[in-house]
């Protein structure tokens, strides 16, 4: 089933054009890599896909099962499905992770029809998953990502990612900042969540995470567009040639 | 930048007519003639019974106001008031004399209702919580005092409280039935000359509540008055007189409305905190007065005089208020730390939205050795509002050891908004230690959109990170306070940016 479509993309910024003819398409249960130099575009994608405002859509669409997702707000996208795990997740101070988790949770189940968690059974999940990604308790009752180092951060990403369960997971360079160890932990989390209902977009610049989330298409992105896609292996002739044959090519 | 652009239009669209306690009381006022002179003062004092030495304290304040001049230093900006064309004196007329809360007049009684204050004597607000793993108070129990316009219409538990020794009337009871207590320290905090708004109150003032807390009793109960302005045109000058003697302990809770109007309303009052030796008063606020629409017209023109005074040894006042009302703020509650070892705290949040200035802050006046205060302050500033923190830190040359610390932080909401902090710090004595912080900050494009992306309306997102902003001050609130006041936060906020 197509999940997500993307057809002749156009996005500039600040009157730049920054996407210029973008196409993609990802169905279930598939996971896509996006690789390519800084300034290509990746992020500006991801950004585009979850509605951040400040981008000028200039021509194209992108459809989520078949709907258009630039007409909907920033958290309808995330209630139909839509998460982005940020290369910089913010911080707030004064609201701890709880509350924040908790918040967010009931306001997506409530906007897909579903009711709210009791306080139990949300305590319950929340330390299940934490566990799973080795986060400690105590983390949970810190203000939102304040004080964190670069690994809880991404790690609260994940475990966000794993309570609001999305079927589109866009992941936008998870392992920047991240020692080896972190690394690890937050790959075999993302691997975790992998489903036949659900997809995931994995931006980054390096081979070093494709070792560890083994996707299967990886897609080379210059000057905003798709330049070449091919299966696990572009990523090892990325890492061996690196991206300068596709700045001419695009 | 196009993201901040479009902020820019949301703000200007913003809309605070959202305000949801503007509904009038349909209800006959007996009134005094408009406009202030002598004969004015003479018919409040007459209309409350008023004993002689009363009335001339009043003529004698309101001599002194005709000699004063407004004052301008606040960083607010509002047209000329004309002191003649507002009522002093405006009462719901009674149908007769009542004996017990089920005699008030009905319409009042649902005037509160709608506010959610009890009038009758229940033992718990609704909604309210025990909090997680504290004391389990399931019937804890609020005295209100309840005044209307410019009389108290009800105060409930009088008899639980009279038993504990503990007196909570009106203050124009007080006058009546209490002439030693009040004439001992009324005015002796803010004496009548203090500045133009609390000698105008001094002159004119209605009703408001009076405590007194006998040596070594702590209130068996949060003290609550809730402060409604009701009829066109009239000013609400009310007069708060709270004692605490020797070794006692009570907190006290205020909260205030009015109904919606297109022009302005001007409320003087006149606070007065007076702690003996090992005593304390915690006094929290809540206040909503109507701030107006989304055009800045009416709302109502708050300025008022709050100060404690620390006159024992050990002892301690604490201010807590969550201003998010009036169109106009002029407002510091102080503290004099005149016992030795005193201390005085002050936590404030103050919201502006749409058309609103503040100018609030606190003064610290250590005079005893060992003194010390805190002061946490957080302003919030949307729409086209601007906030300013204004506060006093001052040591005498006999305060040896005097320690404050003050802490200022601002949030902007949207680029149409201002804070602006204004301290003033008075070292006389050079072992004081001081120290102040101050931050301004924004709600960043990134922060609205990170919690968006998690599902949250922008409404949600803004009431989070405003809550979390203003944490440290809503754990100072008793906790009935503090669940209304985290949704007065929300819902003050609404339409700042969406």
């Amino acid at each position: 089933m197509t999940l997500l479509e993307i057809r002749d993309l156009h996005v500039g910024v600040d009157s730049r054009e920054i996407i210029r003819g973008l196409d993609l398409m990802v169905n279930a249960g598939e996971v896509h890599a996006i690789m390519g130099p800084n300034g290509s575009g990746k992020s500006t994608l991801s950004h585009v896909i979850a509605g951040k405002p400040g981008y000028e859509v200039t021509g194209g669409q992108i459809l989520f099962r078949g709907e258009d997702l630039l007409e909907m707000e920033p958290n309808e996208r995330a209630a139909k499905g839509v998460f982005l795990a940020f290369q910089y997740p913010v911080e707030i101070p004064g609201v701890t992770t709880m509350n924040f988790l908790r918040t967010a949770l009931n306001a997506q189940r409530k906007a897909r029809g579903r009711g709210e968690f009791s306080t139990p059974e949300f305590l319950k999940k929340v330390r299940e998953v934490a566990e799973s990604l080795n986060i400690p308790r105590d983390m949970l009752k810190r203000g939102v990502n304040v004080g964190f180092s670069g690994g809880e951060k991404k790690r609260n990403e994940i475990l966000q990612m794993a309570l609001f369960e999305p079927s589109l997971c866009i992941l936008d360079e998870i392992d920047s900042g991240l020692d080896i160890d972190a690394l690890r932990i937050v790959a075999s989390g993302i691997n975790g969540l992998r489903s036949p209902e659900r997809a995931m977009i994995v931006i980054t610049h390096y081979q070093r995470l494709l070792h560890y989330i083994v996707p299967d298409y990886v897609h080379v992105m210059s000057k905003g567009r798709v330049v070449k896609s091919g299966g696990k292996e572009l990523a090892l002739e990325l890492e061996a040639c690196g991206y300068g044959q596709f700045e001419t090519a695009a | 930048m196009v993201a901040v652009q479009e902020t820019v239009e949301r703000v200007r669209r913003i809309d605070v007519d959202q305000y949801r306690y503007g509904f009038e009381t349909l209800i006959e006022s007996d009134k005094a003639p408009k406009g202030l002179s002598e004969d004015t003062v003479r018919f409040i004092s007459a209309k409350k019974n008023e004993p002689a030495w009363m009335l001339e304290w009043r003529l004698e304040a309101y001599r002194r106001w005709l000699t004063m001049t407004e004052p301008t230093w606040a960083r607010v900006d509002y047209p000329k008031i004309d002191y003649q064309d507002i009522y002093y004196y405006a009462a719901p007329k009674p149908k007769k004399t009542l004996s017990s809360t089920d005699e008030i007049d009905p319409e009042i009684l649902k005037t509160y209702e709608k506010l959610g204050i009890p009038l009758r004597e229940v033992a718990i607000l609704e909604g309210v919580e025990p909090p997680p793993g504290g004391p389990q108070t399931p019937n804890r129990k609020i005295a209100v005092d309840a005044v209307f316009d410019s009389v108290s219409v009800a105060t409930t538990f009088q008899k639980e409280l009279k038993a504990a020794g503990v007196i909570f009337m009106p203050i124009s009871e007080a006058i009546r039935e209490h002439p030693e207590l009040v004439q001992k320290y009324l005015g002796t905090v803010v004496p009548t000359s203090d500045n133009y708004f609390a000698t105008l109150n001094s002159a004119v003032f209605s009703d408001g509540s009076f405590v007194y807390v006998p040596p070594g009793v702590r209130c068996p109960m949060e003290l609550s008055t809730y402060f409604r302005i009701n009829e066109r045109n009239t000013g609400q000058f009310e007069r708060t007189l709270i004692i605490a003697d020797k070794g006692s302990y009570v907190s006290y809770l205020e909260g205030c409305t009015a109904p919606q109007r297109d022009e302005n309303q001007l409320h003087a009052a006149v606070v007065e905190l007076v702690t003996l030796d090992d005593a304390e008063i915690k006094y929290s606020t809540v206040q909503n007065w109507y701030p107006g629409n989304s055009e800045g017209k009416g709302g109502i023109y708050n300025f008022v005089t709050k100060r404690g005074d620390c006159r024992g040894k050990n002892s301690k006042i604490s201010w807590t208020q969550v201003e998010t009302g009036s169109a106009i703020t002029w407002k510091y509650p102080s503290c004099i730390l005149r016992g030795d070892n005193s201390s005085g705290e002050f936590y404030s949040i103050a919201i502006s939205n749409g058309f609103q200035q503040v100018d609030s802050g606190t003064k610290m006046i250590h005079l005893a050795k060992n003194t010390s205060s805190r002061i946490i302050s957080k302003g919030i500033a949307a729409g086209k509002s601007q906030n300013t923190y204004r506060g006093l830190v001052s040591a005498h040359r006999k305060a040896t050891g005097a320690r404050n610390y003050t802490a200022c932080d601002s949030l902007l909401i949207g680029d149409k908004c201002g804070a602006h902090t204004v301290p003033y710090v008075e070292a006389k004595n050079s072992s004081a230690t001081f120290e102040h912080e101050a931050t301004t900050s924004k709600i960043s494009e990134d922060v609205l959109f990170y919690c968006l992306q998690r599902g949250l309306s922008e409404q949600q997102a803004i009431g989070l990170v405003v809550n979390g902003f203003a944490k440290d001050v809503l754990q100072k609130l008793p906790m009935e306070f503090a669940v209304e006041a985290q949704k007065l936060i929300s819902i003050s906020l609404e339409g700042s940016v969406g």
